[in-house]
């Protein structure tokens, strides 16, 4: 296959498009509401329907709204059905029925989303790649092999300022040009695909409604930085994510889009799945190459960092896999018109999973620089029935509570770090006025205490005892003593912990102590003032 | 290398060699770090956090075990903040497994108790777990007491590496983690431990120890591994 | 100045801190000049007196009693100070606790164990109830001193009575389990 080849395709693909078509989607929020049945229905009743020369069903990726699922869209016109169930298939076939409402798509929740790595949710058909190159697919890949240097392309990914989207924000070149720069001929590009934050579904989304965006970044890194291996690092919760990209490998090996002569230019690169066995602690990138390897999903100290030693011992780009998404995008425009998306100090977008007391659940993308109010309230709809917003939980076991009154904090790395929380991987859970906070730090210790790996000693066991705490204080047995234990085991734990998990496990614990203390002093045994 | 290999530690300017550790050198310069996983001639993995110490101009903690001494490091060992982290951690080990010292084979010969007394703890702050674990008495020589066990991985590591076996490792996770041999059979039938008992010598406390000892009755022997330890690394240079 | 009042006490342990206090042999002379012993097992006081400055504690809460009596002492004394391993730990009273509650404690030992007329005892009113779990001393009360040790040795007992008798802090300089 040659650069040129890719227009072939996209324009066969276009030429064999019926006039209309009925997207469904058939991520996994969808399906787990029956989305799967309803497109058997759809394609049953219009196997018999006068509108069959001039329709087809095409199973797409996220369409956002998760919450209202099935979400069924009739194209061109872009009408668009929530909460579809197999009987209403003849009346979306026909484009009109007495029991559709279609959703209003100049709502807040659709207009005000930017789109970048989820430019193609929703539109293309995961499973097949002619899809997603006739939607633009690889011609980010195609502009990297054809008119760029390798060194270029790591000056682009510098220059667009985008940072990591696993959560910690560090600078994406900087990496790349570590990688880059080592003489080493042997290195690797792994993806982090291990999103194992509770309420966070936003890689697993991307990755089952587009997974050649993913890959198309991680072939121009192995272009940029001389890998010729890439490693999918999935969590073994998702194996719709592993079917899909298992296929998407194999149809770009097919395609000449991996391989040996990547787009006839010589170029080798090739991606292999590794599935996780379900422990949190493997997305922390030096537990996550353990496993890879084969042992056990430990973290070990840093530095050496993975740029330097990481995989068997090579050099290793390792990113998440919404940075990956950006890449293509950012190589095709330039870094540039990325750059001019966001903050100075956090450019382009941001992917954001919004579930908990809030009305409207789902996938939201917006520019980095929105105020958390613009999401939760204006997009979201707020929490239901009128209930207030008490805060919203940002990073997962990772991040912090952000107290309503704060909600005008913008989505910005400093922004947010600067009021105890995180912009985190995206995970972003509403709470309402009824949540107890104490129950929230509780049951985020719980997760840590139970997904510590139990290598170093404050992890380990500062998270039980910080956990057991934190009951005693919810049965109202707790003491103000307690809660200074709480607190100098919070201060130990961050402080000490060999990797990420131990040393952010107190996060929830602090942030709620700090924003919402009176929720701790209530329950304290003879009450506030003992 | 042209800056000159110097460091200060505590105060104290220290010579180093291009690869050592800041543990090997606050040695040399006679400043005491407390450990628990180290070993010397094992590999470190950096797990028990009783060597961090703090790097001026970096906000985190290092541990001594894994960081590499650099030119012009400055680096404190003894803060009262590294004080109080240390005994937290350790009043943390204390309170995690059922250490009942008055009855313990390694009463008066044991790591963690002398480094109890060391940080000056009187008392643990945090409530004990009292697990229920096993003892494992299959093996002809030796038992395992997992009551005592902090999960260094000593044994593990000279199973592994200076034996050459690997009989030990580390199952579960998190607090339910606990060392085994083989794949999680008893001891007594494992096909692979050689009964050399390196793993016992090295045990810090009371987990791993001679069948038939009493309370209290545990002599450590280190001088038979660091012979073997020595052997090893002269194989190495010259094999 | 008027001596301290001075107690010890002896919850769930073996009696085996009393001992090595015993073992401070004739200073034990000296300490009487130097401090009033109001509460003792060895002296004749059956009832906690108020208004003790100093008192030693020996033994884990492990039953009712226990728990009444330390809270007795809390209520009655100045500073209290965990004495031993059973009160600072558990240590050996404590480790029936793995077994899980009280009930499970008693079945092992009165009906799986023996093999003659296994029964659990019932005494309402004469044996005080067992707690399910063993708690250390500061697990119960708010304690102001420790000294570990099984037992703490005499000298060390000693040193400990004097810097509290001379004003000083309630604390074991080279404090050890075990």
């Amino acid at each position: 296959m040659s650069p040129d080849d890719l227009d072939g395709i996209a324009a066969r693909e276009n030429a064999s498009r019926k006039p209309i078509q009925i997207r469904c989607c058939t991520a996994a929020g969808c399906l787990a509401v029956g989305a799967e049945s309803v497109r058997r229905e759809l394609q049953g009743v219009l196997e018999q329907h006068p509108l069959r020369d001039q329709t087809e069903v095409i199973g797409v990726g996220c369409m956002r709204l998760c919450g209202f699922g099935p979400l069924v869209r009739r194209d061109p016109d872009g009408t668009t059905f929530a909460g579809v169930r197999p009987a209403d298939a003849p009346a979306i076939i026909a484009g009109q029925g007495p029991e559709l409402t279609p959703l209003d798509m100049h709502q807040p929740f659709f207009r005000n989303q930017k789109s970048v790595v989820l430019a193609n949710c929703g539109i293309v058909d995961p499973e097949r790649i002619e899809s997603t190159i006739a939607a633009g697919g690889y011609r980010g890949l195609r502009d990297a092999l054809t008119l760029h240097s390798p060194a270029e392309i790591v000056q682009f990914v510098t220059r667009s300022g985008l940072r990591g989207r696993g959560g910690a924000g560090y600078p994406t070149g900087v990496k790349w040009s570590i990688v880059a720069g080592s003489t080493d001929p042997n290195k690797h590009v792994i993806c982090n695909a291990d999103e194992g934050d509770p309420g966070a579904f936003k890689d697993r989304t991307i990755l089952e409604s587009d997974p050649h965006r993913v890959m198309e970044g991680m072939v121009i890194a192995g272009y940029a930085t001389g890998a010729r291996t890439g490693y999918v690092y999935v969590r073994g919760e998702h194996p719709l994510v592993t079917d899909r990209l298992q296929k998407a490998i194999d149809q770009a090996r097919e395609f000449g889009l991996l391989g040996t002569d990547i787009l006839g230019r010589g170029l080798i690169f090739d991606i292999e799945i590794r599935v996780g066995a379900g422990a949190y602690v493997c997305g922390e990138e030096t537990a996550l190459i353990a496993s890879i390897e084969g042992g056990r999903g430990i973290p070990h100290p840093r530095p050496p960092y993975p740029g330097k030693v990481g995989l068997w011992g090579a050099p290793t780009l390792i990113n998440n896999v919404e940075t990956y998404a950006n890449i293509g995008a950012i190589v095709e425009n330039g870094p540039d018109w990325y750059s001019a998306i966001g903050t100075p100090t956090s450019r382009g977008t941001k992917v954001f999973s919004v579930a908990g007391r809030v009305v409207r659940t789902g996938l939201v993308e917006v520019p980095m620089g929105t105020p958390l109010r613009e999401i939760v309230e204006v997009m979201c709809g707020g929490a239901p029935k009128g209930a207030r917003i008490k805060a919203v939980q940002t990073g997962g076991p990772a991040g912090g509570f952000v107290p309503e009154p704060l909600l005008d904090t913008p989505v910005d790395y400093e922004a947010m770090a600067a009021i105890g929380s995180i912009v985190g991987s995206g995970g972003m859970i509403v709470l309402d006025e009824t949540t107890d906070m104490v129950e929230m730090a509780r049951f985020f210790m719980d997760f840590c205490r139970d997904e510590s790996c139990g290598k170093c000693i404050p992890c380990r066991t500062g998270t039980v005892q910080m956990h057991g705490l934190l009951e005693r204080i919810g049965r109202r047995e707790g003491t103000r003593a307690d809660v200074l234990r709480l607190e100098l085991l919070a201060d130990v734990v961050r402080h000490t912990s060999l990797c990420g998990l131990g040393r952010s496990a107190p996060n929830p614990v602090t942030s709620s102590l700090r924003h919402f203390r009176g929720d701790y002093e209530e329950k304290l045994r003879g009450g506030p003032k003992s | 290398m042209t800056a000159e290999r110097k460091m200060r530690i505590n105060d104290v300017q220290v010579k180093f060699e291009e690869g050592e550790t800041v543990l090997a050198c606050a040695r040399r310069a006679g400043v005491r770090i407390p450990t628990l996983c180290h070993f010397d001639g094992l590999s470190d993995i950096g797990a028990c956090r009783l060597c961090l110490v703090e790097v001026e101009g970096s906000a985190q903690l290092a541990a001594s075990c894994v960081t590499r001494a650099e030119p012009g490091m400055v680096i404190r060992c003894h803060t009262t903040r590294l004080a109080e982290y240390r005994k937290v951690i350790l009043e943390l080990l204390l309170a995690e497994r059922n250490h009942v010292c008055s009855v313990c084979v390694a009463n008066g010969n044991c790591e963690l108790q002398d480094l109890a007394t060391e940080h000056q703890i009187d008392h643990v702050r945090f409530d004990y777990q009292f697990p229920a674990l096993g003892v494992d008495l299959s093996h002809g020589q030796f038992g395992v007491d997992h009551n005592r066990c902090i999960l260094c991985t000593r044994c593990v590591r000279v199973c592994d590496e200076i034996e050459g076996a690997h009989t030990w490792d580390v199952a579960g996770r998190g607090g339910t983690s606990r060392v085994i041999t083989d794949l999680a059979q008893p001891w007594g039938e494992s096909q692979t431990c050689t009964s050399c008992g390196k793993c016992v010598e090295l045990c810090p406390t009371g987990a791993l120890f001679p069948r038939g000892t009493s309370v209290g009755g545990l002599v450590r022997d280190r001088g038979r591994i660091e012979l073997a330890m020595a052997h090893r690394r002269h194989e190495s240079c010259h094999g | 100045m008027s001596r301290l009042r001075f107690a010890t006490a002896w919850l769930a342990g073996c009696s085996g801190c009393h001992m090595s206090f015993l073992d401070l042999d004739e200073w034990l002379a000296d300490l009487g000049r130097l401090v009033e012993i109001v509460y003792c097992p060895i002296i004749d006081v059956k009832e906690y007196p108020d208004h003790v400055d100093v008192a030693l504690v020996e033994g884990a809460v492990a039953n009712e009693d226990n728990r009444e009596m330390a809270r007795r002492i809390r209520d009655r004394t100045r500073v209290v100070v965990a004495f031993g391993d059973c009160a600072v730990t558990g240590n050996v009273t404590a480790m029936r606790n793995p077994l899980g509650s009280a009930r499970t404690v008693l079945e092992r030992s009165y009906l799986e164990l023996p093999t003659l007329a296994p029964a659990i005892p019932a005494a309402p009113g004469i044996l005080p109830v067992l707690e399910d779990r063993v708690r250390p001393l500061q697990e119960v009360i708010a304690v102001d001193g420790f000294l570990p040790g099984c037992p703490p040795p005499a000298g060390m007992i000693r040193e400990f009575l004097e810097g509290v008798i001379a004003g000083g802090p309630p604390v074991a300089r080279r404090p050890r389990f075990g």
